[in-house]
């Protein structure tokens, strides 16, 4: 079975500011980590590799600092890394980056699953796995809590629902999109960072993936940033003092008319 | 490929792009020389271009549209249901798409799949659509990523909606990812404000990146339709006017379409709380603090009181206190209540990013220096095992319950 993990590098907070003379993002000093929700992926496609035999693919889209993540992920198991950088990427949104992704996993060919964290921690959007699966016309199984079986041709995998969960069964090859129940990232081996460190990481453009220029980068994204700037700041709040007894009165006389109001 | 954007010989060395940049990718190591664009981390917003006074920055035009964007009319809702149900998401999003639809002078359509869902359209009605497009067959009686987006794609090429609104739900967002790439269209994710630009008439879509520490503003100038998935608990609900006239229009699919590769086994609903806190208006949510699984019942019996759904932190949920499906913050659920409750959460950022925006924030917490009294509207230095049993019993006369 061949697993292909996609992994997105982003900054290691999202306590980012904008500095309000300048009104640019202020991420000086920011360490770059793999997105969160992509080291459950990278762990659930370690774990499936032990229970099926196979290998790991990790993919990523991104500058030649991503390299790094890569690499990371190779030290807890992964056995091979493939980065997709060029600079015709730039400005790419979810439809051309799911794009880019999905011809580079062409590219590899003969795959089984392809797993994605649920959402990036930076943009959030939740769009890309789902992008990938409609660019490979696979059927996807999204915001997976739990994979209950797998086989040659089939996986049975829970998906979590705001009010439950929903058991889903999907032929191979298929997309998961997985969420941070599923499982704990495991910490790099010695042998893993040893590994990561003589590991080559195979690195492609847009031209070794026959892309086609009007679906990449600006070109490929229908969707533009016009403007960012900073939420207006909550308001400072109201501290309630003196004992319990005294307190409890003033926060139910502040709130019974929202309660009321908010009577679900 | 050359690069999309260039500094050229025009340039003075003044900096303004420099300062311009909102992301950082422009700079100028030495005065006096050209700076320098980092097109990894450049979004090719254009910010820089507006700066430069000397017009020493090209910029590669996108494309115009290749397509006619005026033949793309009306403002479309999806309507989710679970199990027949029309989900309060599809009001809200009502509320908003009439308002929108009024700017542009377009209709607002309803979109509903489902099976035996025909009297549901009454109810869509009632809210506001002045058009609801039915597709109503045994297949589709359940959410299915493929066949949902396979109906959805299909009646979006056939009756080309301006703007497509979703909600940000795990289906909206499974479903609508899928379709926006089919149909060529920009999707913009998990938005907390819409309007439509006065002069393009472009829909501008606002969002929070960043775990809500940044808001983005973002259009789709020469792709349709204008697709957006927008939060829960935002936007205000449609009222409900049994008078609103509107038409129901059947829609004929081609059986190949309802087709699914995965299939729904079986739903399993949550057991530990009835409330779904994405849906719920009051969350009391716990944190470290609360110290054992067993003292969440403090929390359980302060919400079925007030009416509230219990949420938690992340260290209540790696604790294993609650399931994880109660988990508020970055790698959880983002809410958005009317009020939320925060007993002996610290407020680390992350947690902060899942709750912020919510209208009032009540912020109990021994430790007076705890980052989440920074975002309460009313905050409370005391002991949360004093506080909360207080707070249910006085609640309780209160309320008359």
């Amino acid at each position: 079975m061949r697993y292909v993990v996609c992994i997105k590098q982003v900054p290691e907070t999202t306590d980012v500011k904008i500095n309000p003379e300048t009104n640019t993002l202020m991420r000086d000093g920011v360490a770059a980590i793999i997105n969160p929700f992509d080291m459950y992926a990278i762990e659930e496609g370690l774990r499936l590799k032990a229970k099926t035999g196979g290998t790991v693919t990790v993919l990523s889209m991104g500058p030649p600092q991503a390299d790094a993540a890569l690499r990371e992920a190779i030290s807890m198991g992964a056995d091979d890394g493939i980065l997709l950088s060029d600079r015709a990427f730039a400005g790419s949104d979810t439809w051309a980056t799911s794009y880019t992704l999905a011809m580079a996993i062409r590219k590899i060919g003969a795959f089984d699953i392809i797993l994605c964290g649920k959402q990036a921690s930076d943009g959030d959007t939740a769009q890309v796995g789902p992008g990938i699966a409609i660019h490979l016309d696979l059927p996807q199984i999204t915001y997976v809590r739990k994979i209950e079986s797998i086989d040659e041709k089939t996986i049975v995998a829970e998906r979590l629902m705001e009010n439950g969960y929903e058991v889903i069964q999907a032929p191979l090859p298929c997309v998961l999109t997985v969420v941070k129940e599923i499982n704990e990232p495991r910490l790099p081996s010695l042998k893993g960072k040893l590994a990561a460190k003589k590991a080559v990481i195979t690195t492609w453009k847009a031209a070794d993936l026959q892309c086609d220029p009007k679906c990449i980068g600006l070109e490929g994204s229908p969707t533009k940033v016009v403007k960012i700037f900073t939420p207006p700041a909550r308001q400072g709040g109201e501290m309630l003092k003196g004992e319990p007894s005294e307190i409890v009165p003033q926060l139910i006389a502040k709130l019974k008319d929202a309660i009321l109001g908010a009577a679900n | 490929m050359s690069d999309p954007i260039k500094i050229n010989e025009k340039c003075v060395f003044c900096g303004a792009c420099v300062k311009a940049c909102p992301f950082g990718a422009i700079t100028q190591t030495e005065r006096k020389t050209v700076p320098v664009i980092d097109l990894m981390k450049c979004t090719l917003c254009g910010a820089c271009v507006a700066s430069c006074k000397f017009d020493a920055i090209w910029m590669k035009e996108k494309s115009a549209a290749t397509i006619d964007l005026s033949s793309f009319k009306d403002v479309w809702v999806f309507a989710e249901q679970h199990d027949g149900v029309i989900q309060s998401i599809t009001f809200e999003l009502l509320g908003e798409g009439r308002k929108l639809a009024d700017s542009l002078g377009m209709k607002l359509c309803a979109v509903l799949l489902g099976s035996n869902v025909q009297k549901q359209t009454a109810e869509l009605i009632a809210r506001g659509a002045d058009k609801v497009y039915l597709v109503d067959r045994p297949a589709l009686e359940h959410f299915q990523d493929e066949s949902y987006a396979n109906v959805l794609i299909d009646l979006v090429k056939r009756h080309k909606p301006n703007v497509f609104l979703c909600g940000a739900s795990t289906i909206g967002r499974s479903l609508v990812s899928r379709v926006a790439v089919r149909v060529n269209a920009g999707l913009t994710a998990d938005c907390t404000a819409l309007a439509i630009d006065p002069k393009t008439l472009n829909l501008l879509q606002t969002r929070p990146a960043f775990g809500g520490n940044i808001m983005a503003t973002i259009e789709t100038p020469n792709a349709r339709p204008q697709m957006a998935t927008v939060r829960h608990k935002v936007m205000k609900e449609a009222d409900v006017n049994p008078a609103h006239k509107g038409e129901v229009s059947m829609e004929t699919i081609a059986e190949v379409l309802l087709h699914s590769k995965a299939r729904r086994l079986k739903f399993v609903p949550e057991t530990e709380t009835t409330m779904n806190i994405a849906e719920a208006n009051i969350i009391v949510s716990g944190g470290r603090g609360l110290q054992t699984a067993e003292n969440f019942a403090l929390l359980r019996e302060l919400a079925d009181v007030i009416g509230a759904g219990v949420g938690a932190s992340r260290a209540a949920v790696d604790s294993n206190w609650i399931p994880y499906s109660h988990q508020v913050g970055q790698t959880g659920k983002t809410v958005c209540p009317k009020i939320y409750i925060a007993a002996g959460i610290s407020g680390q950022i992350q947690h902060l990013a899942g709750m912020q925006s919510s209208d009032i924030i009540v912020a109990i917490n021994k430790d007076a220096d705890a980052p989440i009294f920074k975002v309460a509207t009313y905050g409370i230095v005391g002991d949360l095992f004093e506080i909360l049993p207080l707070l249910t019993q006085q609640f309780r006369k209160v309320l008359g319950k």
